[in-house]
């Protein structure tokens, strides 16, 4: 789908309210908060949303597993589906996706299977989909490190002629990080196809946006490097989608990078292991919560009759099934192999590693003589 | 175009013999790399129109163009960390880090990503990809310009660290790592950059993974890689007036490391040490050390020496002669074992 918006000219700040299709009522938005894009057509619009409930239902039930203990931890991205979702619709299969830990939801729009997403959080290795077949990375924990892999593979793609996009995700935290100055600087320079899509969830942990930038909207800080930047409201999946495919749909033309920020807000904890109370207000939280995405779309889609009972049924159901599916794969034991261990490190086969896979062979089969060290 | 590229030959024809540097293998080595594999792409801080600071890749943007070799923001995490990207899109990146101290800046990239990225895959994702460091002191540069950075490298599975001290191994170490599907930290010795070798090129030498004896000994078995190979041959000339026999190795590959050439001659001469630029206390001496004492403890006459800079942060250019091992630092320490055991 083409949306054919003309961009701003780089040296323009975005304006302060953020870009928005549709408003927290669910109603269209009209005139300059549009930044001149079109709200997309109501199959899309449906398919987000449909995208969006099965992803809610997912990290909730995840959210739960983890709790029950059948994860090791887990970083909900309650209330970000608009611009997990949003921005991940907006590619093309065959676009390259740099996700960090808390894109699982984006992940699972991506098409990955829910039992290879949460490989990680289980801990039966470091990353568990085919990231080739998906063209979607290994999730990055170190923070704003994937935004120069998704630079350095669109420039590589450049080189080749292909015509793809590589969007990375960072967070409101990361956009401290050298690593993202590095990154924003390069795609520029380079005039890569990538975009940058910053997840402004007002919280780095416990680390609010205050003390985290000076800045009045991170979409600002694109004109320094000479790249358009939008300044989006991030709970709202009509924008997140509009603004993000024409940035890809840019970048595949060749015409650079895109810096984008979806405002939104982390509903759950960092983790499982986090305790939010020590840092904001239940109230702050409720306000948010008020401003849900996928009530807004929601909203809109009944107002124009294209959200009938039969197709909440089947979304319902298609849901629960996601999440039925999940809990079975995640009460089964996962099979780990203790010498796999020595497998990956090296392409080239190394003695050392080989040895010290024999003394675990070995240990594996017979356990250890421990007795007779004084003898 | 320097005088480096004029007598650069066609890279497909061979080069008789003839005096050729280790800048100038490393040189010719890029070179004929890019000819044979467009998947090989060289970038990092004036590597373009200057050809490096060390002249490495002089005269190689003339050749092949900028989508080739070009010059990259000045940022070592941003040069890493973009490479990591081509590599996984499959090209075979090569960068350079200008300067030992500077390459900290991509510190993470490397221990976090480069080093890991095959392992967290299931080697889905390889990386191909070398990150040369022109490495050590010696050369009079300000403080950051004479680094031994080895040891956090050697300390991180995943990477491969090799470093030539010749101009015949530099070229054949470095096709060698281009070529590898491996990660390779590439380190080249600044002090031996324009020791020149009688040499024809292409050459292929001894397997970049494997130690070399460079001279054959009885006595003492010395260890040395990059810059100190050096020292150590010069030790060793002057120890064979004094009817001391010393076996020299070239380690070459710092990690892996070669135990079966390095035990075979430790078992010989039943006595070792190491030499190395970089600080002592947790150095790469100690790893050698103990590995080659927890190996070869029966057969050693003597406890495995380490002879290495002092625990300081390295001097300033009037002050580095006093910082670094030297042949006569080396005699004098072999000279305080007792040899009456002998």
């Amino acid at each position: 789908m083409s949306l054919n918006v003309e961009l701003p000219p780089t040296r323009t700040l975005p304006p302060e309210k953020p870009l928005r299709l549709l408003d927290n009522a669910g109603h269209a938005v009209t005139g300059r908060d549009t930044g001149g894009f079109a709200l997309p057509d109501l199959a899309t619009l449906v398919e987000l949303y449909r995208r969006m409930v099965i992803a809610r239902r997912f990290d909730v039930q995840v959210t739960a597993l983890t709790r029950q203990g059948r994860l090791a931890t887990y970083p909900s991205a309650l209330g970000q589906e608009a611009c997990e979702i949003g921005a991940v619709s907006a590619l093309d299969a065959d676009d390259w996706l740099f996700p960090t830990y808390r894109e699982s939801v984006a992940l699972l729009t991506r098409g990955i299977d829910p039992a290879e997403i949460l490989v990680s959080f289980r801990g039966d290795w470091h990353n568990g989909y085919d990231q080739r077949a998906h063209r979607t990375a290994a999730q990055a924990t170190p923070l704003a490190t994937q935004a120069l892999h998704a630079v350095g593979l669109g420039h590589a793609a450049r080189l080749r002629r292909d015509p793809i996009a590589a969007l990375a995700f960072l967070g409101d935290g990361a956009t401290s990080e050298g690593d993202a100055h590095e990154a924003f600087n390069f795609a520029a320079v380079w005039q890569t196809p990538t975009v940058f899509l910053v997840q402004n969830n007002q919280y780095a942990i416990s680390v609010p946006l205050s003390r985290q930038t000076h800045a009045r909207t991170f979409a600002d800080k694109a004109v320094g490097y000479g790249m358009p930047g939008y300044h989006v409201d991030g709970n709202d999946v009509a924008a997140v989608y509009a603004v993000t495919r024409a940035a890809v749909e840019r970048a595949r033309a060749g015409h650079g990078p895109t810096f984008i920020e979806g405002v939104t807000y982390r509903v759950e904890s960092h983790t499982n292991s986090d305790d939010p109370t020590r840092y904001r207000q239940q109230r702050e939280v409720e306000h948010w919560k008020r401003r849900d995405p996928i009530e807004r779309l929601e909203k809109y889609l009944v107002s124009e009759g294209a959200l009938g009972d039969g197709l909440r049924e089947e979304i319902t159901e298609a849901a629960e099934a996601l999440a039925a599916r999940t809990r079975e794969a995640m009460s089964a034991e996962a099979e780990v192999s203790p010498l796999e261990l020595f497998d990956h490190v090296y392409a080239t086969p190394r003695r050392q590693l080989a040895e010290q896979r024999e003394r675990l062979a070995a240990e594996l089969a017979g356990g250890l003589e421990t007795s007779g060290a004084a003898r | 175009m320097s005088a480096l590229a004029e007598a650069a030959p066609a890279a497909e024809a061979g080069t008789g013999p003839g005096p050729v540097t280790m800048a100038a293998a490393l040189n010719r080595a890029l070179r004929d790399a890019m000819a044979e594999d467009d998947r090989v792409v060289v970038y990092g801080e004036d590597v373009g129109p200057l050809g490096g600071v060390f002249r490495v890749t002089d005269g190689l943007q003339a050749e092949f163009g900028e989508e080739r070799i070009w010059d990259s923001p000045l940022a070592e995490s941003g040069i890493v960390g973009t490479a990591v990207g081509m590599a996984i899109y499959g090209l075979r990146p090569v960068v350079e880090m200008q300067f030992d101290a500077f390459s900290y800046p991509a510190f993470e990239q490397i221990v976090s990503h480069v080093a890991k990225m095959r392992n967290r895959t299931k080697g889905r994702l390889q990386l191909p990809m070398v990150i040369r460091i022109p490495c050590a002191g010696a050369i009079g540069g300000v403080e950051h310009h004479s680094d031994s950075s080895e040891a956090y490298w050697t300390a991180t599975p995943g990477l491969t660290v090799v470093t030539p001290s010749n101009p015949a191994d530099a070229y054949s170490m470095l096709r060698e790592a281009i070529a590898s599907d491996d990660p390779v930290v590439f380190m080249e010795p600044k002090s031996r950059y324009w020791a020149k070798a009688e040499l024809a090129l292409p050459v292929t030498t001894a397997p970049m993974d494997r130690a070399l004896v460079l001279r054959e000994g009885t006595d003492v078995t010395l260890l040395a890689y990059g810059p100190t190979v050096k020292t150590a041959l010069d030790a060793a000339d002057a120890a064979a007036a004094e009817d001391l026999s010393i076996e020299v190795i070239d380690l070459r590959s710092l990690s892996p490391f070669d135990d079966e050439t390095v035990g075979a001659s430790v078992r010989k001469t039943s006595r070792a040490a190491v030499i190395h630029e970089a600080a002592q206390f947790g150095g790469y001496g100690a790893e050698v050390a103990a590995r080659v004492t927890e190996r070869n403890f029966h057969w050693l006459a003597e406890p495995v020496l380490r002879i290495a800079g002092y625990d300081i942060p390295y001097p300033s250019p009037k002050l580095e002669s006093f910082h670094l091992p030297t042949a006569d630092r080396v005699l004098h320490a072999l000279a305080g074992w007792d040899w009456d055991l002998a």
